[in-house]
């Protein structure tokens, strides 16, 4: 028995109405309800955790206050200090970042003729689209069109998404399967070649593709070879970006990396600069865990701020609705939409849904909440961890036994190594800070404001408005990093390069003084999140005025 | 009722971190355990979600020595744990073109020639973290049998343990990656109503449909929303 005692009633109340809620429908909230209940339950409405924008682009705007401090970060770089004629590395398109976006745009930009060099603050490949387990959405099936998967994306995202870049990502889709397609990738398919393809909360026909539930770790293995293996694209890795670099003329001309394990700097000039630094999820807003992989910290998001890119609803974080609760060891990681896709139900202690098990992520989430809080009918674990049930056995019950073991191994598989076996028990689930619903704001092609710079994927804003589809994510990645390498290797070939400075890096240390809080503020990008157990302070005063300099912290 | 009790007093565990002493508090994995004794990762800790294998770790006890092998982030503590983390291991991964190769068993020998030497050790598969048959795989890929080396290493994130472990030199995950690739461009067949729509996509065929939404009210846009034909699951 995986689960401890005090459960088992819950558990047997579950497998009791199990019958009866195989044919029970409840019916979606309409678009007029959604508002309503986020706006009462939904983290992003919560009155405290956030704080109004003091400098920049988006100046008396609230974010949560997590994303404020590095927005308003530091740099660590004296630009006094960097002699900008010892360049490193001289390339036509610099990429910061390699997940799905920054891959797609690597290989883009070289099939358009550009040299370039992919800058990776992990390993290569490392990145939130690895995890990624649901799918990509495509309107490619004879009943479906692009023009539907632009109308659910528009509803899913409060209506408030910027209509141009939906668009794109809606009617390039099926370019991008095909795309993935020829480079390798095995999707799901039927014997006859035609694509197995389910339909994920918020969407009106099946046209989410998937490779089982291990849809991203398949792409990004097919990707990272295939950029391994194409002359043109150098990659460093354990190299992460702490600043942009400009010219006198305006234009974005390269970056500063640092080496993470001996604090080395390497500087790059470089004609286009595609920042795809994914997401936030390591700054925990509001307190919950994540789903993100390690190096989540917001990065594009400060350095792109700093030279004046202004983002695009900031304040809006995707909590997923089914994050892990139990056990302890799982606290927070992803249970993928494809098992409400499947059937799976979310239910009480009492054994009934809490709701339609298809709301779109942010209106479940919200009803999940509003069930552990005000109606008091979650479950609570001994390491007082609060979630509701995710009734998974229930889809070999609809489907036919095997399905579960067939549609979603990845999922038994980590469940099995802590003894839960998903075909026979239900898990513990909870909202977990997934995904960044907005970001830098950026055109159809992911352009900045800023000549020289583009933001495809996460770290890019506007396509999702204040709520993302599930499969459209790691669709995004795709669409907007072929654009963008495309049009990256085009302006590489005809831009010219101005005398390059840091200018922006005095201007944002003058401002932070002038407002008095530079040093309360930290240095911004975190770059990775502190999970160490600290010691106690001991250092002698002397020591800590000797701090050699050079070190990059990562305080 | 279902009230928890929590337990007044956490047990600890010993483990031994590259053979050094520590107690850690029961519940967490060998990753969150490292991070409990202060270490601050850089290498070997990646989406901490059992799907990138950065974090592969060997381990065993000390009252048993039989190697073990897990990813970090994915394994609970027990007492008497003793890990080592493999962040990185040296492998020679050659350069294709993708689009030139042929789907044959001829042409993977052609790229990698150690997968004759294989001579069925089997310590690829003990080494493995994801529980996969890496022995079967590398039998099937002998014979040419390319869609059960793809069901049969499709779990695999690539930490490059059963290369560690290969007497041979061989290295069992960068040969699946090349089989999977061949199988998925050349061997499954094609999605034909993909390519129609593609077509009919780059021909125009919808963009003024969108236009027709695009300008329209957003009261109206929100009815046709609500409304709309939803395919049954």
């Amino acid at each position: 028995m995986p689960y401890p005692p005090f459960m088992e009633e819950s558990i047997r109340k579950l497998e009791v109405s199990r019958q009866r809620r195989m044919k029970e429908e409840i019916p979606l909230i309409s678009s007029d309800e959604r508002d309503i209940i986020v706006r009462k339950y939904h983290p992003d409405y919560r009155e405290t955790g956030k704080r109004k924008l003091l400098l920049g682009p988006n100046k008396d705007e609230t974010m949560p206050e997590e994303l404020v401090n590095q927005l308003e970060g530091n740099s660590r770089v004296d630009p006094d200090k960097v002699d900008l004629s010892k360049i490193d590395y001289d390339v036509d398109v610099l990429i910061i970042g390699s997940g799905g976006a920054g891959l797609s745009a690597a290989l883009v930009a070289q099939e358009n003729g550009a040299k370039v060099l992919v800058a990776t603050k992990l390993r290569l490949g490392d990145s939130n689209t690895i995890g990624a387990e649901g799918g990509t959405q495509a309107a490619d099936r004879p009943n479906d069109s692009p023009v539907l998967h632009y109308l659910d994306t528009m509803g899913g995202g409060h209506f408030e998404n910027v209509p141009e870049l939906v668009w794109a990502m809606a009617r390039d889709a099926p370019m991008a399967i095909k795309w993935l397609e020829d480079v390798g990738v095995n999707w799901d398919k039927e014997t006859d070649g035609s694509m197995r393809e389910l339909e994920l909360a918020g969407e009106c026909r099946r046209r989410v593709h998937s490779c089982k539930d291990y849809t991203g770790l398949e792409v990004m293995r097919v990707l990272r070879d295939e950029v391994r293996c194409r002359d043109n694209i150098d990659y460093i890795e354990f190299e992460p970006a702490i600043e942009l670099i400009m010219d006198d003329e305006g234009q974005v001309a390269g970056a500063i990396l640092v080496n993470l394990e001996t604090n080395e700097l390497s500087l790059v000039r470089a004609k286009a600069v595609i920042v795809a630094t994914g997401g936030l999820g390591r700054l925990h807003t509001q307190g919950f865990p994540t789903t993100n992989h390690y190096g989540a910290t917001a990065d594009g998001l400060a350095m792109a701020y700093r030279v004046g890119c202004s983002l695009i609803y900031g304040d809006s974080m995707q909590y997923h609705p089914t994050g892990a609760v139990y056990p302890l060891q799982l606290v927070g990681i992803l249970i993928t939409e494809n098992v409400r896709a499947l059937g799976g139900q979310i239910i009480n202690i009492d054994g009934e849904q809490v709701a339609c098990n298809l709301e779109p992520r942010d209106i479940l989430a919200s009803f999940e909440i509003r069930e552990c809080t005000e109606r008091h009918k979650g479950i609570t674990t001994a390491a007082r961890n609060v979630g509701v049930w995710e009734d998974i056995p229930l889809i070999d019950m609809i489907h036919g036994e095997g399905t579960i073991a067939r549609r979603l191994p990845s999922l038994v598989h980590k469940f099995s190594r802590f003894n839960i076996d998903l075909i026979h028990e239900p898990v513990l689930v909870y909202p977990t800070l997934h995904y960044q619903n907005g970001g830098v704001r950026m055109d159809a092609n992911a352009a900045t404001e800023i000549p020289g710079l583009w933001v495809p994927g996460e770290v890019g804003g506007g396509v999702h408005g204040r709520n993302r589809l599930g499969g459209n994510a790691t669709l995004d990645i795709y669409v907007f990093g072929r654009r963008a390498g495309r049009e990256a290797a085009k302006y590489a070939k005809e831009v010219k390069l101005g005398k390059l400075n840091l200018d922006h890096v005095r201007q944002w240390r003058e401002e932070l003084e002038q407002l008095g809080i530079a040093k309360e503020r930290p240095f911004s990008p975190m770059l990775l999140p502190n999970y160490a157990r600290q010691p106690g302070d001991y250092l002698a005063a002397l020591y800590t005025e000797k701090l050699q300099p050079g070190l990059v912290k990562l305080a | 009722m279902a009230e928890a009790e929590v337990a007044e007093k956490v047990r600890m565990f010993d483990i031994y971190i590259m053979d050094k002493h520590y107690e850690v508090p029961e519940g967490l994995t060998i990753q969150t355990a490292l991070e409990y004794c202060g270490y601050r990762l850089i290498r070997g800790c990646g989406c901490r979600g059992g799907s990138c294998g950065a974090c592969a770790t060997v381990y065993n006890f000390t009252h048993d020595p039989t190697l073990r092998y897990g990813l970090a982030c994915q394994t609970a503590v027990e007492q008497d744990m003793c890990v080592v983390q493999i962040p990185c291991f040296p492998t020679a991964k050659p350069i294709y073109d993708i689009k030139k190769l042929r789907p044959t068993v001829d042409q993977v020998l052609e790229i990698y020639p150690d997968l004759a030497t294989c001579f069925g050790c089997n310590n690829c598969t003990k080494s493995c973290p994801q529980d996969l048959e890496v022995m079967d795989f590398i039998s099937a890929a002998l014979r040419g049998d390319f869609p059960t080396v793809v069901e049969k290493s499709f779990a695999c994130v690539m930490c490059g343990m059963c290369s560690a472990r290969c007497p041979q030199g061989l290295s069992p995950y960068n040969i699946a990656m090349l089989i999977r690739r061949l199988h998925g461009r050349y061997l499954l067949p094609r999605s034909k109503h993909l390519e129609d729509r593609v077509k009919e996509i780059e021909e125009g065929k919808y963009d003024a449909e969108y236009e027709k939404l695009r300008s329209t009210p957003m009261e109206e846009l929100r009815r046709i929303y609500d409304e709309r034909w939803i395919e049954p699951k």
